[in-house]
């Protein structure tokens, strides 16, 4: 007991001596930490102190800015609007909702051959996948192949959560509207003859989501049994499991449908739609020469001035064509290196007369 | 048994400090005290303000019953909840602050479907978070509360239980009205009670108030009248009597009632009859008292007000800016809401993105906007910071804990350090703009010395006690450390103990050969011997140097004439040379018994001396030897067995029941009666001797007297003011010792007329209101009733007799010593000294009788009694004749005159609020360098309003003619209150102004004209000021200047300016601890207040507004990153990052480096700050935290945040990112311009930065990684699965971080380095000198003030200039600024005119001494 009185004396300045004990002193303790004398770094920003710095950032930033804009100038990539709004598009007839299913065709010609991988994407512009509800309108629990998610989807899924009494699977407004348009890709080689080009389904989507967060509900052998009590989305033309004939390519973890639940962080986007690899180092992937893409026009964008795109696009290190990353890092490389001589400059002039200008007011 | 008691104390120290109860409180807790009120208001009782107590016994069994629970009992509890109201109540509690409103606020919103922006839980979960730190701090502070409660109530007192017959011990608790209590020595009382009865022959109890006020000294308390003459115990079985007194009240100082006994007769009750809970009892065995106030309605439960509640200067302003962010919080959400139903209205069909209301329907987008609004506010939340508080709350803690335990506070010898009772105000102190100090006790040590006086119109300098002092400091000036820790710690130590601890030092005694002069060999005679001179415990003003005084030759000469046969013509006035030395010995006498001094024995601390010895005493006379035969045969008489000095144990008692009953003071009016008044006052003399003999005998065996000269020599006196300590040791070194002190009387032992022993018939304390006091004696030589005064001399020389009666010549003596005396007090007053008049008067036994009776009057009278009383001793003091006056220093405290310095160039206007005469505080303005030698000194000292109005314009005009010329700004905006102030125009001037004109300057048409005055002066001294114009004058200049004030004061004066002052600062001395009490900071000497504001307070300053400004920065950055986005999500209010760690951002990771940064951030180091003061005044001006940093730190952080968004929505534009993929970089980037933003800002880096900097970095990373390996569903919708890992393994998102960062930054950091090398601050430039090292950096700082000279040199040069060409000198002392016939207006110049008197042609040589004493001290 009397330790805890002690121990409360020094909090509360209670008498200062113990009965009977040696005279308590109150003084606090000389330590670094308690008289704020603790060994410090401090930084004077100054011209001279820091002109190191600014050569410095800008010797790194520069050489990195003209390899990353080296890199990405390196980068084939073309882009083929197909929405079909001006009249004179292949796939202005395809506007009209009347006409299912509408396919048409646009050619187009590689200047250049695309080496390595190539990636074709969709892209959709000014579709706001990012809107707060409609990025909302999904369970996760559903496509993580909980089944009584399954049957019975989280409220956020409203109103595609139930349709005729029947839960939605997958439920949600990012799945009602998924992309549905089929893009095929030919070359018009020398013959007559197109060449289709192989495109790959699979690997397009993130390996994590494909194998942990997206799965199939359990149960039977058949994924339609799987999916029994659910009904399609709304919009869509087929249930979900029905996507793809491959059962490894099918049902939620349909790569396709994984891709465009994975909702873009800007209204303009792509989305990567197939992967063209590359067959042998000596031919390259698409040769130069025209081509053809061959179009099921299933999705409309116009209600919302939207546009439809397919890009086909060689990829690096750093992803896809991005010339702001390497202009940006070569000119603030450029602006550090700038002030470093201004700063210099000031430095040399402070210099002389740094011996007064820190004792006058 | 010591534990317990120390134990309690200290309890009761924690009570009085820290607990908080507030009024609502007590009736939540005290449902009975609401009985208690009815029960008052139902009793006719006048006013109601009256309270029945009946013992709570037989007799009035019937009576108490009446009183159901009428009174509290003395169950204590000052916590604020309960178990089962702990968690209602604190949210209660919390949710009466704004911000908490606020955020429950948008929880309670984001439970609204429509606007929904968050889940619902996330939201929440911040104030959850806020809610439980405050709970658990507010939890532990009261369970501390509550444990300290539960062991005061379970401490043991013993009660008297009818049952039992017999005091029975009790818990305090269950002590209630009407009990009776017996307590011992030591005890500590339960509850205020009634003394009833003491074992002190004399009825008296002293007691210990260090407990309730910090007053180590003891006070006496009395039974009540007509007990004291009752020989045995009271029996509370007996007692029959009721007592009628106040309603509980606060007031320590004041208790008022009677008790009637059962055949109605009524007897006074005042305070000192009251015995208050929480004081220890001492000196006496045993007393009796019955409970009046239990519990809560104590008095010192009443005054347990808890700690303050101040809002500093700094929060205000940032509560300000709150608002700005709350204003900008509205704008972006109205942008939101507008953009958001512009976006929706581009469309006209259903879109395949916007999801309908449930029911199918499209919201109008006017309606979805309005929705939207909603939603941003709770999107968009933390623009308002909600761990600002806290934060901020943390620092506070963190900078007080600095604060307090900054070795350079601590006090050795009061083993005390700086003491901060406000929690919440340290940042204010590095923006005090104006200082109101108290003089005695706050520049001066408050340590009286006795210098000089002036007896019957003969000044005696005292030149050898002036060389003393002189030495004395000298010699101690060498091993002062050494001796005052082992004198202070011992004395400490000692004080502590319990009686039975004896402590011998005789330190002071080893340096008496140097120092005494000429006086040595007569005080080394007088005692038996310095070296066998014991001292003890060092009482309460009782340092050596205070209590040797060496007197004067010349007249310790005239003293020596002092014979008894003066006394045998008892017609004084035939002798003229007897008249002085019997005025002289009247002077002396009055000096020992002229007030309140308790007097004990060191070998017997706290244990009354009245043992007239009897071995030692010089036999002069045949008057002494009949004197001592009296008393020998009295003594015979009670107790022949005296002789052998060992009285058997059991003869005690009988010695105890033969005494003779004390008289009634009433009825001592005829010298028979006196007579044997006496005898019995020798009989109690010796029946104390004998029980003190009693009381030893285990001890040491021998209960013999020790020989009056040794223990004259070793008595110690206990005084409440250290002036009468001054003055009673002064008489000691004239040999008039004061021996013992009882209500009844005091007894004196004068060297050559041997002990006398005075029958005092009454005390008239001293007051503020008479600024006297006086005693009423029966001389023991001339019989007669004699009244010593003892005063201010304005008060005393106003009621001194302007007619003798004994003849024309006499009067005309009587004027001549008159004006001697006031001259020689001028004299002293002009050196500082605090002067006091003595006088005298002599009353026929009819005319005191007659007094007597109003005055009993008077003190029966419950309601108006102070009135009455003050009517009385008007009536008694008057017609007084002058014997002398004294002078006593008040030496200066250690370094005073350098915190002044100091203070000064801090830009820091000083005022000297004093209750002194004009004379000594110039002086020691002067000594403590508040003013200077050639300031201008302008007195304001005018008799009426008229007159101070045109003084006042005068010396405006002349100032402002001269700040015209000395500078080009001649516009002086008098219609403004706040004139434009010559900060560094180079006219010093100073001010001094009486108490009675600042009467006049506070009215409402001279305020403003005052207040533009003083703004002139860098010093304003304020004479005889009373407490209530200190606090008016420190009102008037914070509302009306607006300018942060701090006032700084000792004692029970400066309570009011120090609750007043935006910062009350106060002195632990002399004085007691109300002072500390009231204070927000408490300091033990003046110039710690130095580094506690240059130092600490621009510290704490600095760092909280820097961490304020940071805060701001922080949340608007961050928050702005989400705003932006809205522009390319349609304005739906999406966050591009998952809510968690969107909450946790700013909750986690980046809340605990500011707070790092607020509490160790370092600018300057804290030399560099005392050597150079003029650094303070970027606090002052708010330079660290005015409007224009809050918009640039604003700014910054939306160009910060602009970058933060748009690189990485350039690098990632048009690509396959999804959300959460580009807020990830996004959030990242954010963390670390945050971070780095706080390390360009820091100014100093030590690991603990590091750690933490590192640790939100790591934990940052750790969080995301895990949240998102582990998340798969769990935290529908959002899902951040996997995304950082991806982003680890991406190089672009480096590369896009490394740049975010880079640009946010870049032109902050530029501009820091541009400030730095090309416009550096004073701060910064002073941080340079920290990297010096010791002989650069005094080179450097002798640079910076000659530049800082040379600055303010070219403005003095036109001053001067000024001057001549005004045709008026500067140094002319005779300049006058008008009027001198309406007023007495002067400059007055720095140097203090010598006017020696003509008696004492060696006191010049002193004079330089005396003031290189007073100044250098």
């Amino acid at each position: 007991m009397a330790m805890n009185y002690n121990a409360k004396d020094e909090v509360d300045g209670g008498p200062p001596c113990a009965p009977g004990g040696p005279a308590k002193t109150r003084r606090p303790d000389n330590t670094a930490f308690k008289q704020q004398r603790l060994p410090a770094w401090q930084p004077i920003l100054t011209a001279g102190t820091v002109l190191p710095t600014f050569f410095i950032i800008g010797l790194i930033f520069i050489p990195i800015g003209i390899g990353i804009f080296v890199t990405s100038n390196n980068i084939r990539e073309i882009e083929i609007d197909y929405t079909g709004t001006e009249p004179s598009s292949p796939c202005n007839k395809c506007l009209s909702p009347n006409v299912t299913p509408c396919i048409c065709t646009i050619n187009f010609t590689l200047e250049k051959s695309f080496e390595g991988n190539v990636f074709m994407y969709y892209g959709l512009s000014n579709f706001y996948q990012n809107h707060r509800r409609y990025v909302k309108s999904r369970d996760d629990s559903q496509l993580n192949g909980d089944s009584s998610a399954l049957l019975n989807p989280s409220k956020e899924c409203e109103p595609y959560r139930r349709n005729e009494d029947k839960p939605i699977a997958p439920c949600g407004a990012i799945a009602n509207s998924m992309f549905n348009d089929t893009l095929e890709l030919f070359l018009i080689g020398n013959g007559s003859y197109p060449t289709p080009i192989t495109l790959k389904k699979k690997g397009i989507a993130w390996w994590t989501d494909k194998n942990v967060k997206f799965r199939n509900p359990p149960g039977g052998e058949n994924l339609q049994e799987r999916f029994k009590g659910t009904t399609k989305p709304v919009n869509w033309l087929k249930p979900v499991y029905m996507l793809d004939s491959d059962p490894d390519n099918n049902g939620f973890i349909n790569e396709d449908f994984i891709v465009w639940m994975r909702t873009a962080a800007l209204p303009t986007f792509r989305k990567l739609y197939r992967l063209i690899e590359r067959k042998s180092d000596l031919h390259p992937t698409l040769p130069a020469g025209r081509y053809y893409l061959n179009i099921t026009y299933n999705y409309p964008v116009h209600s919302f001035d939207g546009r439809k795109r397919m890009i086909l696009s060689t990829i690096s290190w750093m992803g896809g064509k991005n010339p702001f990353l390497g202009i940006a890092y070569i000119a603030i490389g450029s602006i550090s290196f700038l002030l470093g001589v201004v700063l210099l400059v000031i430095n040399h002039k402070y210099r002389n007369s740094s011996n007064t200008a820190d004792i006058t007011i | 048994m010591t534990e317990p008691r120390q134990w309690t104390r200290r309890c009761w120290q924690r009570l009085i400090g820290g607990a908080a109860r507030d009024d609502g409180e007590r009736s939540y807790d005290y449902s009975s005290l609401l009985a208690c009120g009815g029960k008052v208001s139902q009793t006719p009782r006048p006013a109601g303000r009256h309270r029945v107590v009946v013992p709570h016994l037989w007799p009035f069994k019937d009576e108490y019953e009446k009183f159901p629970g009428a009174y509290v009992n003395n169950r204590i509890r000052t916590t604020k909840y309960t178990l089962l109201n702990f968690v209602p109540r604190n949210l209660f509690e919390q949710f009466h602050r704004v911000a908490n409103l606020y955020f429950l606020f948008l929880v309670v919103l984001n439970w609204v479907p429509l606007v929904e922006a968050f889940q619902k839980e996330i939201t929440m979960l911040p104030l959850v978070v806020v809610l439980t730190m405050i709970a658990i701090k507010d939890g532990l502070e009261d369970y501390r509360k509550y444990k300290i409660d539960k062991q005061i109530n379970n401490l043991v007192t013993k009660v008297y239980s009818r049952k039992e017959k017999n005091y029975v011990d009790r818990c305090w608790k269950d002590v209630t009205v009407g009990d009776f209590i017996r307590l011992s020595c030591n005890e500590v009382i339960p509850a205020d009670m009634v003394l009833l009865f003491s074992t002190d022959p004399d009825g008296i109890c002293h007691i210990e108030t260090s407990g309730l006020d910090g007053e180590s000294n003891l006070k006496q308390r009395q039974v009540v009248r007509g007990y004291t003459e009752q020989d045995s115990e009271v029996d509370p079985e007996k007692f029959s009597s009721r007592i009628e007194c106040e309603s509980p009240n606060n007031d320590l100082n004041r208790f008022r009632g009677f008790l009637e006994h059962s055949n109605k007769e009524r007897v006074g009750l005042s305070k000192e009859n009251l015995l208050l809970r929480g004081c220890t009892i001492r000196n006496t065995e045993a007393v009796v008292g019955i409970v009046v106030y239990a519990g809560h309605e104590t008095k010192a439960m009443l005054n347990n007000s808890g700690p303050r509640y101040k809002r500093s200067k700094l929060e205000r302003r940032a509560n300000t800016d709150v608002l700005w962010c709350v204003l900008l919080l509205v704008i972006m959400c109205l942008t939101g809401a507008l953009g958001h139903g512009i976006w929706l209205s581009r469309y006209e069909s259903t879109l395949i993105f916007y999801i309908p209301e449930p029911d199918g329907r499209i919201l109008s987008p006017v309606l979805a906007g309005f929705y939207m609004f909603w939603t941003m506010i709770i999107l968009l939340q933390v623009l308002i910071p909600i761990s600002l508080y806290v934060s901020i709350e943390i620092v506070k803690l963190g900078q007080i804990y600095f604060i307090q335990n900054d070795v350079d506070f601590y006090n050795e010898k009061m083993n005390s350090t700086v003491q901060c009772r406000a929690l919440n105000i340290a940042e204010d102190l590095g923006q005090i703009q104006y200082l109101f100090s108290d003089k005695t006790g706050t520049l001066t040590e408050n340590k009286m010395v006795f210098r000089r006086c002036s007896v019957v119109g003969f000044d005696y300098c005292h030149e050898e006690n002036a060389k003393r002092l002189e030495s004395y400091q000298e010699a101690v000036s060498e091993d002062e450390d050494f001796t005052d820790t082992l004198g202070g710690s011992l004395g400490n130590m000692v004080k502590q103990r319990n009686h039975s601890c004896r402590t011998v030092h005789n330190g002071p005694m080893g340096r008496k050969p140097s120092t005494h002069v000429a006086g040595s060999s007569f005080t080394l005679g007088s005692g038996e011997g310095g070296s066998e001179m014991l001292h003890s415990r060092q009482a309460a003003f009782s340092s050596p140097m205070e209590t040797d005084v060496v007197p004067d030759t010349r007249l310790l000469d005239k003293f020596s004439q002092i014979t008894p046969q003066l006394f045998s013509p008892l017609d004084e006035t035939t002798q003229h040379p007897a008249l002085e030395t019997l005025h002289i010995i009247d002077f002396f006498i009055a000096l020992a018994i002229c007030n309140t001094v308790v007097v004990s024995a060191p070998n017997q601390p706290r244990q009354k001396i009245r043992c007239p010895s009897l071995g030692g005493m010089p036999i002069k006379s045949l008057e002494d030897i009949k004197n001592l035969f009296q008393r020998w045969s009295v003594r015979r008489s009670s107790s022949p067995s005296l002789a052998g000095g060992k009285e058997p144990p059991s003869g005690a008692p009988v010695s105890f029941v033969s005494r003779l009953p004390l008289l009634n003071r009433m009825k001592l009016a005829s010298p028979v009666e006196e007579e044997v008044s006496q005898s019995s006052g020798g009989s109690a003399c010796y029946t104390d001797t004998e029980k003190q003999n009693r009381d030893e005998s285990p001890m040491n065996g021998k209960g013999e007297c020790p020989p009056a000269q040794s223990l004259a020599s070793s008595l110690c006196y206990e005084a409440e003011s250290p002036d009468e300590a001054a003055l009673v040791y002064a008489a000691r070194a004239y040999q008039c010792t004061l021996q013992s002190r009882t209500p009844e009387q005091v007894t004196v032992d004068l060297a050559a007329l041997g002990p006398l022993t005075f029958q005092l018939l009454h005390i008239l304390p001293f007051d503020s209101v008479r600024k006297r006091m006086s005693v009423v004696v029966r001389h023991p030589l001339s019989n007669q009733v004699v009244v010593y005064t003892k005063g201010a001399d304005s008060v005393i020389m106003e009621l001194l007799s302007a007619a003798s009666p004994d003849g024309a010549s006499l009067e005309k003596q009587q004027m001549t010593i008159r004006d001697k005396t006031q001259k020689h007090l001028d004299d002293y007053a002009k050196r500082g000294l605090r002067t006091l008049c003595i006088a005298r008067k002599v009353m026929s036994d009819t005319e005191y009788a007659e007094w007597l009776r109003n005055h009993f009057l008077a003190e029966t009278s419950i309601d108006n009694r102070e009135e009455l009383l003050l009517e009385s001793a008007m009536r008694l003091e008057n017609k007084l004749t002058l014997l002398g006056a004294t002078g006593i220093e008040d030496r200066l405290q250690e370094g005073v005159p350098e915190s002044i310095e100091a203070l000064h160039k801090a830009g820091i206007k000083i005022w000297m609020l004093t209750g002194d005469k004009q004379e000594t505080a110039v002086n020691i303005a002067y000594a403590c360098k508040l003013l200077e030698p050639n300031d201008k000194l302008f007195v304001l000292n005018t008799q009426s309003q008229d007159a101070c109005e045109m003084l006042m314009s005068t010396i405006l005009q002349e100032l402002q003619k001269k700040y015209r010329v000395s500078s080009e700004q001649p516009s002086l905006r008098v219609d403004l209150l706040r004139p434009p102030v010559p900060q560094d125009s180079g006219i010093r001037a100073g001010l001094v102004i009486t108490g009675r004109t600042l009467e006049f300057a506070l009215q409402e048409s001279l305020q403003r004209q005052f207040l533009e005055l003083t703004s002139w002066c860098q010093a304003v001294v304020c004479c005889r000021a009373t407490p209530l114009q200190k606090s008016e004058v420190v009102k008037l200049v914070r509302s009306h200047l607006r300018v942060m004030t701090l006032a700084i004061g000792d004692g029970a004066n400066d309570v009011s300016m120090i609750q007043v002052a935006d910062i009350g600062i106060g002195v632990s001395g002399q004085e007691g601890m109300q002072a500390v009490m009231a204070s927000d900071f408490a300091i033990s000497q003046f110039r710690h207040l130095s580094k506690l504001l240059l130092v600490h307070g621009h510290w704490c300053y600095t760092r909280l507004s820097n961490m304020i400004l940071y805060f701001f920065y922080k949340n608007v950055a961050y928050v702005n990153l989400l705003f932006w986005y809205q522009f390319f999500c349609g304005f739906s209010g999406t966050s591009m990052t998952d809510y968690w760690v969107l909450i946790l951002f700013n909750l986690f990771f980046t809340s605990a480096p500011p707070v790092i940064y607020g509490v160790l951030e370092k600018d300057v180091s804290a030399d560099t700050l005392l050597q150079l003061p003029e650094l303070y005044k970027s606090g002052q001006k708010s330079e660290a935290y005015s409007p224009l940093t809050f918009w640039i730190t604003l700014l910054d952080a939306f160009y910060q945040s602009l970058v933060c968004f748009f690189v990485p929505y350039f690098t990632y534009r048009g690509s396959d990112i999804d959300i959460f993929m580009f807020g990830n970089p996004l959030n990242t980037a954010a963390l670390f311009i945050i971070l780095l933003h706080l390390v360009i800002e820091s100014k100093s880096l030590t690991w603990i930065h590091v750690l933490v900097i590192v640790g939100s970095i790591l934990s940052y990373f750790v969080f995301t990684l895990a949240f998102g390996a582990m998340c798969v569903t769990c935290n529908p919708p959002s899902n951040p699965y996997w995304i950082m890992q991806e982003h680890m393994l991406d190089p672009v998102f480096y590369l896009v971080c490394v740049l975010t960062t880079c640009v946010a930054l870049l032109p902050r950091f530029t501009y820091r380095v541009l400030q730095g090398s090309l416009f550096p601050s004073p701060i910064l430039r002073a941080k340079y000198f920290d990297r010096l090292t010791p002989e650069e950096r005094t080179e450097a700082l002798k640079k910076w003030r000659e530049a800082g000279k040379k600055n303010q040199l070219p403005s003095q040069c036109t001053d001067q200039s000024a001057d001549k060409s005004g045709g008026r000198p500067l140094p002319g002392p005779s300049a006058v600024f008008a009027m001198k016939s309406a007023t007495s207006c002067a400059i007055k110049q720095g140097d203090i005119s010598v006017c020696e008197t003509a008696f004492d042609p060696q006191c010049s040589e002193s004079k330089a001494s005396d003031m290189a004493g007073s100044s250098g001290s």
